[in-house]
């Protein structure tokens, strides 16, 4: 099979740049994601490739530029590679998940602190936001739990692919990810006003309400049915 | 900023926008449908499809690269298996880490029985997560799940099978309050109801989302609570093979370790095919917004075990693949761009189609388009049209477009384009697998004691599935495949382990000429740049099927 993700066949010849995966130089075209550079160069991925969208969270990636100081951290999938890079990726780190049940939990600092008690240890230092690729605040999301503002750190972290590069970075071994995971839940849950609508629409279904109707278009031949489909009435966007 | 002989159309198209704005555009009306599918959708690309020769539905039409790999060989031979040695002996065995595997899991864990999940790649590595734009549910006043099921109907050329889309629509709205309570952050009004858009195809708004993250926000909480309730999970170890008792019904499934090639066999009462669909085997050349491990090794699977199928012959293609730039190509460009109220213009800066039809539909029209001349051309040569972004907050106000498709936003800022400024190339790209295993409303397959639930089944959307009918799916069915298989196995009685459907499908194969098939489920595609000395798939695996 040949690569559908990039046009790796060129009409003309296509200009090569020098990657380093682990430390090992290979020579790929320019314009790939990290993930195609990585592929090109030979390897065949079974972890750290995932939705290959920039959604899952499976590949990220810490890299540098040759001479620079900075270690910079990407999704490989969403990230061009460049010349010169030297990258590798973390597709998987250790992080405690504690186990709760959210029905009995409350959306306030104490829950969360009972659940990671290592959040008090934030000293500040930031790296957290500086390692995420998805350009999230980290640790303003952790202070706001801390604080018990549950519905500001589940805002501030909706964005989160759950990658973990956070956590790999805290040099106090802070897992931030699950930390808004758990705010997230406890504000879908405790903190957001209930639909109303919802909860009658639940009534009327269970009551039978549409039984007769959808049975009557059940039994609908197609011709009767395509009728009804034309003819049906189009709610104006919003 | 795009090169130069992009950006010229891109005059043409601000020209006309304050006219597109004011004139409404004409819908298609179903006459004028069918000539279109005819002559621009990939589905009908004559010597595309071709018929299957061997197995329980011989004869049905299937994409050339997926008919190849259901007449595939295994990947095991049974006479090497041992299949006393069972790692696991479970009540349910769920195949599939996505939102409709987690949600029969959890599912199946409330009926009291003991449950496994198993999957290729990690919990939640699923199409679910791409899914971006929503979840239907007709939960408005101004809407009924009458009329949901009337949309869904004609979405799917009234091809769906009625029962199934009957529990589709009237499950919606309990699925919504299921995820709710489970604490997903549905995106709501002040006063808590529920904040709803419309969709391609949907007579009344009833998408429910979280930005445009909803399918990501549905399947990270569905993983937390899949992990929270400790129902045993592996990851990294996919099915290769259904296993069958002397009854011929389904009692568990043969995985392989993709990092150790270790062979694993469970045993199970019942058995939940939740693997997703096919996109990466790239049917026609087309780029997909599928994850890495979509290859359509659940059909493969279920179809040897015997279980029939239903409209594998159609596909879906997403009208808004990402066109520019190359790193993203295929890419999924939200369909919510277009609820939102962006609309789809040539190179002439004319719109040719309005931009909430239903997907096969809009997806001809860009065909059209691009075929006769009247697309845009990238500097790689890939076709496209403009999908006009910046007219979303000329109409919402300015800000909409991060505080409802942040994701969108930040996937194209990082390759430098602002689609609050600029709008963004699309073209088609593979995106859904319509058909799949045939089920009735319980989730039950043909085969007894196999369920299936998400996008390896087939019927439910007939020959073209709705937007946010996917992410119902996977909830609806995922959830009564739970239900179902754990009442199953409650009083199943599974006889002696076989794999002798294995044995007859090579015969079979031998019987019908077919000589040297690929060996499938294929697992992982292959896209290293050298060749691969062993073959498809995970290069790794092809000695386990050979003699």
């Amino acid at each position: 099979m040949t690569n559908k993700e990039a046009v790796l066949e060129p009409k003309k010849a296509q200009e090569m740049i020098d990657v380093y995966i682990m430390g090992k130089r290979y020579k790929v075209t320019k314009g790939l994601t990290i993930m195609q550079a990585l592929e090109y160069a030979g390897y065949q991925m079974i972890r750290g490739a995932g939705c290959r969208a920039g959604f899952c969270g499976a590949c990220a990636t810490v890299y540098q530029i040759k001479g620079s100081p900075q270690l910079k951290f990407e999704l490989a999938c969403q990230k061009e590679a460049e010349q010169d890079i030297y990258l590798t990726q973390i597709p998987f780190f250790p992080a405690n998940k504690t186990l709760y049940n959210i029905d009995t939990m409350k959306p306030t600092a104490e829950d969360v602190l009972k659940a990671y008690p290592e959040t008090v240890k934030c000293f500040g230092c930031n790296t957290c936001t500086k390692a995420c690729p998805q350009e999230i605040e980290v640790m303003w999301y952790m202070s706001d739990a801390l604080r018990g503002d549950i519905s500001a750190a589940a805002d501030k972290s909706f964005d989160c692919v759950m990658c973990g590069l956070c956590a790999a970075r805290c040099p106090q071994g802070l897992m931030p990810y699950n930390v808004a995971m758990l705010c997230r839940r406890l504000r879908g849950k405790h903190v957001a006003p209930r639909s109303k609508h919802l909860e009658e629409r639940l009534v009327e279904i269970k009551a039978g309400k549409y039984n007769t109707e959808i049975e009557k278009l059940k039994k609908m031949s197609k011709e009767e049915i395509s009728k009804r489909y034309a003819s049906r009435d189009i709610e104006p966007e919003k | 900023m795009y090169p130069s002989e992009m950006q010229e159309t891109i005059s043409k198209l601000l020209e006309k926008r304050e006219e597109r704005l004011k004139v409404p555009f004409k819908r298609i009306t179903l006459e004028e449908k069918a000539p279109l599918l005819n002559q621009y959708h990939p589905d009908y690309v004559a010597g595309s499809m071709r018929e299957i020769r061997v197995g329980v539905d011989k004869g049905i039409r299937a994409p050339n690269e997926l008919a190849d790999l259901l007449e595939g060989h295994s990947r095991i031979n049974p006479d090497k298996i041992d299949l006393s040695k069972i790692t696991h002996d479970v009540d349910v065995l769920v195949i599939g880490g996505g939102g409709a595997g987690a949600s029969a899991a959890l599912m199946a864990q409330e009926q009291g029985v003991n449950v496994l999940l198993v999957t290729k790649l990690r919990l939640g590595d699923a199409n679910t997560v791409g899914a971006q734009a929503g979840t239907q549910a007709a939960d408005r006043a101004e809407d009924s799940p009458a009329i949901h099921y009337l949309d869904t109907m004609g979405g799917g050329g009234f091809y769906n099978i009625p029962e199934l889309v009957e529990a589709l629509t009237t499950d919606a709205p309990g699925a919504i309050k299921w995820l709710e309570e489970l604490g997903v952050m549905w995106d709501k009004e002040p006063d808590g109801s529920m904040h709803e858009l419309s969709g391609g195809g949907a007579s009344r708004r009833r998408l429910h989302s979280a930005r445009d993250y909803t399918g990501l926000e549905e399947m990270r909480v569905l993983r937390d609570e899949v992990r929270n309730r400790q129902i045993t999970y592996l990851e990294f170890e996919p099915a290769v093979e259904l296993i069958l008792d002397d009854k011929g019904h389904a009692a568990g499934a043969v995985l392989m370790n993709l990092e150790t090639k270790e062979i694993i066999i469970i045993k199970a009462k019942a058995v939940i095919m939740a693997v997703g669909g096919g996109g990466r085997l790239h049917y026609q050349g087309f780029p997909t917004t599928n994850h890495y491990g979509a290859t359509g090794d659940g059909l493969v699977m279920a179809y040897r075990a015997g279980a029939r199928l239903i409209y594998i012959d159609t596909m879906q293609y997403h009208p808004t693949g990402a066109a520019y730039p190359q790193q993203i190509l295929g890419q999924l460009v939200s369909e919510k761009v277009r609820t939102l109220g962006a609309q789809l213009v040539n190179r002439d800066g004319e719109r040719f189609i309005h931009h909430l039809e239903t997907r096969d539909v809009v997806a001809s029209a860009i065909i059209k388009e691009c075929r006769h001349g009247r697309g845009i051309t990238t500097p790689t040569g890939q076709p496209g049209v403009w999908l006009d972004s910046p007219m979303i907050e000329m109409v919402r106000g300015k800000g909409t477009i991060l505080k409802e498709i942040p994701a969108m936003f930040r996937q194209f800022m990082r390759y430098g384009i602002d689609m609050s400024k600029e709008p963004i190339l699309v073209y088609p790209t593979l995106h859904y697998q319509n058909g799949g295993i045939l089920i009735d409303p319980s989730a039950a397959t043909t085969v007894p004691g196999l369920f299936a639930a998400g996008e390896v089944e087939g019927g439910v959307h007939g020959r073209n599935r709705l937007i946010g009918n996917s992410t119902l799916d996977i909830f609806v069915f995922g959830r009564r495949a739970g239900v179902s298989a754990g009442q199953y196995a409650k009083q199943a009685n599974p006889g002696k382990l076989t794999l002798e459907h294995v044995g007859k499908w090579e015969k079979e194969l031998k019987d019908a000429g077919l000589k040297d098939r690929p060996i499938s489920p294929m697992l992982l595609p292959n896209y290293t740049h050298h060749e691969n000395p062993l073959g498809l798939g995970v290069g790794i695996v092809p000695e386990l099927g050979e003699e």
